[in-house]
C-alpha cells in the first residue's frame, strides 16, 4: 500500500506560495524588520535606570487605579508598592547578570508581534462574534494553530522570510494568535443580550453597538485574551531563535547546544522575570475593567 | 386620530415564514405548522388601536407572545405579515434611516432586567439616547439632570448601576426612555424583577410620571393586579391572539372565555369594582320643604319599601325615614321629617367595594352612593356587595343561611 504523502502536497503548496507570494513576502519582511530596529534604536538611546524607573511607574499607575477607589491601599502600603518594587528588583537583576540587551530585543519581539496578532484577531474576533459561520470555519483554524508543534511553523518561516527576527515574529503571531480572537469573540458575545437590545432599541447603528456597549463590555475578557496572547508570544519567541531571532532566546539555544547551565539558567531567569512583570501588568489592566461592572 | 393602529399582524420566527404564514392563513393550526416547517407563530393576526396618552397594558401568560408583540413596535421583531402605524407613517415600511429616529426621537423602551449599561454612570445611562444622536455632553447632561429629578434619583448621577437597588436601577431605565422626548414608552415587564412592595410604589410613580407627561405607554406585564393598576385599556393574550380587549372593569365584568376567567379568578374583586357597578338606582325620595309625612308614607306604601330617602330643598341626600316612624308620627299628629330622619354613609360612586365595606358594620340599611355634589345617584345593599364578592347570586345566598342556621 501507497503511504499517503499530505506532507508532500504542503511542501508544493509552500513552494508554490514561496514563489507567487514573494513581493508580498518581501513587504512584510521589511515592514517588520524596520519596526524590530526602530524600536531597538529608540530603546537603545534610552539608558536603563530610565526604563526601569519608567517600568516601575506604570506598574505603580496600574496598582493603584486596580486597586479602584476603595482607598484600600492607603492602609496597606506593601499591596501598592510591593509589584514597582518587584519590577526595580527583577530589571536591575537582569542588568547586573548582563542580559540587558537581549532582554530589551525580547521585549521587542513580543510587543511587534502582539500588536500584530492584536491588529488581526481583534476584528477577526469581532467578525466571528457576529458570524457564526465564519467561527465554525474559523474556529477549527484556531484549533489547529494552537495545537499544531511550535517547531513546525519555523519551516515555512523559514522558506518564506528566511532567517532572523521576522520569521521568528511571524511564528509568533501564528502561535499567539488564537486567544485574541477566541477571547474577543467570547466577550462581545457573552455581553448580556438584553443590554445590546436596549442600545438597539434607543437607535444605535451597529457600530455604535460595537464600540459604545460590546467592546466596553467585552475589555475584561479581551484583556484576558491579550495577557494570553503576550505569555504565549513570550514562550514562543525563545523558541523562534533557532530561526535566527534575536534576544534571550538567543542565548538559551546557545546554552542547550553548548550544554552551558550556567548560560541557560541565567537566560531563562531574565525571561521569567519579563514574563511575570509583563503577566501582571495586563492582568491588573483587566482587574480595573472589572471594577467598573 | 388613534396614535397606534396595529393591523393584522403576524409575527413568525423560524426559517420558512412565508410558507408558515401560508399554512397559518389556510386554517392550519400551531402544532402542524411547527411540525412541518420548525416554525414558531408568535403573534398571530393581531389588530389594535391605541389611543394618545393611554396606558395600553398587554397582559399574559409567559409565552403568549406578548413580549414579541412589543418588540414589533420599535421593529426590534420585523412583523411577518400586516402594519403598525404611529402617527399615520407605516413604520413596517420605513427605511433604515427613518427607523433609527424612530427609535432614537419616537420611541422609547424599558426592560425587565434594566438592560442598563454597566460600565456607564447613572447619568450616562440617562443620556444614553441622547449620546446616540450626537447630541453634545453639556446639553444632554442638563437633559438628564432635568429628568433624575423626575424620577427621584437625584444625587445618584454618578454612581453605577451595580450601586444601585432594583427599583431604583429601573428608575434609571424609565428615565433613559423618558430623556429622548419619545412619546411612545414600551415597558417590557417592566417592573416583574421587583419585590411586591417596591413594584407598587412604582406603579405608583410611574402613574405620577404619567400624569405630568403624557406618554402612551404600552406595558407588558403577566400580572392582572398591576393590569388593573395601570391600564386604560387591557388587551388579554393567549397564544399569540389577544382573546379579549376592554376597559379594566370590561373585562372584570364580562371575561370573554373561560381563559379570562381564569386569570381574573384570583383577583381581589372588592378592591377594583367601584360603586358605581353594583348600586342600584333609588327613585323614592322626598325632598324637604316640599314633601311631608303624608306623601312620604304614600310613596311608600305604593312602592312597598321600608324606608325612603330624603334629600334637601337644593337636592343633597340628607339620609332615610323609616316607615314605622313616619307612621309613629302620623298617629302622634306631629309633622315634620328631620325629626326622625336617620343619618346614612354616604360613598361616592369611584369608591372601591373594600374602601365601603367598612361602613356597613351595624348599618341596616343600604348604603347611598353620592356624586361630587352630594346628589344621592342610587344605593347599595349588603347583600349586592355579598354577592359581587363571592359570586354567588341571591338565591345561594339564601341558601347559604338557612343550610348555616
Amino acid at each position: 500500500m501507497n503511504k499517503l504523502d499530505i506532507g508532500k502536497y504542503i511542501e508544493r503548496f509552500v513552494d508554490w506560495l514561496s514563489d507567487t507570494a514573494a513581493p508580498l513576502f518581501r513587504q512584510i519582511t521589511i515592514m517588520i524588520d524596520n519596526s524590530v530596529n526602530v524600536l531597538q534604536e529608540l530603546l537603545g538611546y534610552v539608558p536603563f535606570y530610565m526604563i526601569i524607573a519608567i517600568v516601575a511607574l506604570i506598574a505603580f499607575i496600574i496598582k493603584k487605579k486596580s486597586l479602584g477607589n476603595h482607598k484600600y491601599w492607603q492602609n496597606n502600603i506593601a499591596t501598592l508598592i510591593g509589584f514597582p518594587l518587584f519590577c526595580v528588583l527583577g530589571l536591575l537583576l537582569i542588568y547586573w547578570m548582563g542580559f540587558w540587551e537581549q532582554t530589551m530585543d525580547t521585549f521587542i519581539l513580543v510587543l511587534v508581534a502582539t500588536l500584530i496578532v492584536l491588529m488581526i484577531g481583534i476584528p477577526l474576533g469581532i467578525w466571528c462574534a457576529y458570524n457564526k459561520k465564519a467561527y465554525a470555519i474559523i474556529r477549527p483554524l484556531l484549533d489547529f494553530m494552537q495545537t499544531m508543534p511550535a517547531f513546525v511553523y519555523l519551516i515555512p518561516a523559514i522558506l518564506f522570510f528566511s532567517v532572523g527576527n521576522v520569521p521568528g515574529v511571524l511564528a509568533t503571531v501564528i502561535f499567539s494568535l488564537p486567544p485574541a480572537v477566541r477571547m474577543t469573540a467570547l466577550g462581545i458575545k457573552s455581553v448580556p443580550k438584553e443590554v445590546v437590545e436596549a442600545s438597539v432599541a434607543f437607535g444605535c447603528t451597529r457600530r455604535q453597538t460595537l464600540f459604545k456597549v460590546q467592546m466596553p463590555l467585552a475589555m475584561t475578557t479581551i484583556l484576558a485574551g491579550i495577557n494570553q496572547v503576550i505569555m504565549l508570544s513570550l514562550s514562543m519567541v525563545v523558541i523562534a531563535s533557532m530561526v535566527g531571532a534575536g534576544g534571550l532566546g538567543e542565548s538559551v539555544y546557545a546554552g542547550i547546544q553548548q550544554a552551558d547551565v550556567a548560560l541557560g539558567f541565567e537566560a531563562g531567569l531574565c525571561i521569567v522575570i519579563l514574563a511575570i512583570i509583563l503577566d501582571r501588568m495586563t492582568q491588573l489592566l483587566g482587574k480595573e475593567k472589572e471594577e467598573q461592572k | 386620530m388613534n396614535k397606534i393602529e396595529m393591523k393584522n399582524l403576524f409575527l413568525i420566527f423560524g426559517t420558512a415564514k412565508k410558507q408558515a404564514l401560508r399554512m397559518l392563513r389556510s386554517g392550519k393550526s400551531k402544532k402542524e405548522i411547527h411540525q412541518r416547517t420548525k416554525c414558531t407563530i408568535a403573534v398571530n393576526n393581531v389588530s389594535l388601536s391605541i389611543k394618545e396618552g393611554e396606558i395600553f397594558v398587554v397582559m399574559g401568560l409567559s409565552g403568549s407572545g406578548k413580549s414579541s408583540l412589543l418588540r414589533c413596535f420599535n421593529m426590534l421583531n420585523v412583523p411577518t405579515s400586516g402594519s403598525i402605524s404611529i402617527d399615520g407613517e407605516d413604520i413596517t415600511k420605513m427605511n433604515k434611516t427613518k427607523l433609527l429616529n424612530l427609535r432614537r426621537k419616537k420611541v422609547g423602551m424599558v426592560f425587565q432586567n434594566f438592560g442598563l449599561l454597566p460600565h456607564k454612570t447613572i447619568i450616562d445611562n440617562v443620556a444614553f439616547g441622547l449620546e446616540i444622536q450626537n447630541i453634545n455632553l453639556k446639553e444632554r447632561y442638563e437633559k438628564a439632570k432635568e429628568i433624575i429629578n423626575i424620577v427621584g434619583l437625584s444625587g445618584y448621577e454618578n454612581e453605577y448601576p451595580y450601586q444601585l437597588s432594583g427599583g431604583m436601577q429601573q428608575r434609571v431605565g424609565i428615565a433613559r426612555a423618558i430623556a429622548t422626548d419619545s412619546q411612545i414608552l414600551l415597558m417590557d415587564e417592566a417592573f416583574s424583577a421587583l419585590d411586591p412592595l417596591i413594584r407598587s410604589q412604582m406603579q405608583d410613580d410611574l402613574l405620577d410620571i404619567q400624569q405630568k407627561l403624557k406618554k402612551t405607554i404600552i406595558f407588558i406585564t403577566h400580572d392582572l393586579d398591576e393590569a388593573l393598576k395601570l391600564g386604560n385599556t387591557i388587551a388579554i393574550m393567549k397564544d399569540g391572539v389577544i382573546v379579549q380587549q376592554g376597559s379594566p372593569e370590561d373585562i372584570l365584568m364580562n371575561p370573554a372565555d373561560d381563559y379570562v376567567k381564569a386569570f381574573i379568578g384570583n383577583v381581589d374583586l372588592s378592591k377594583i369594582i367601584t360603586a358605581s357597578t353594583i348600586m342600584e338606582p333609588f327613585r323614592a325620595r322626598v325632598q324637604l320643604g316640599k314633601d311631608g309625612l303624608a306623601s312620604a308614607l304614600r310613596l311608600m306604601e305604593r312602592h312597598t319599601l321600608r324606608f325612603v330617602a330624603v334629600i334637601s330643598e337644593d337636592n343633597k341626600f340628607k339620609g332615610y325615614v323609616r316607615k314605622k316612624d313616619v307612621e309613629r308620627k302620623i298617629a302622634a299628629g306631629e309633622k315634620g321629617l328631620e325629626s326622625i330622619l336617620m343619618d346614612i354613609p354616604k360613598v361616592m360612586e369611584d369608591h372601591s367595594v373594600s374602601d365601603m365595606l367598612p361602613l356597613f358594620i351595624n348599618q341596616k340599611y343600604p348604603l347611598a352612593v353620592v356624586d361630587c355634589n352630594e346628589r344621592l345617584i342610587g344605593c347599595i345593599r349588603y347583600s349586592d356587595v355579598v354577592a359581587m364578592v363571592t359570586g354567588y347570586d341571591e338565591e345561594a345566598v339564601k341558601e347559604i343561611i338557612e343550610n348555616a342556621s
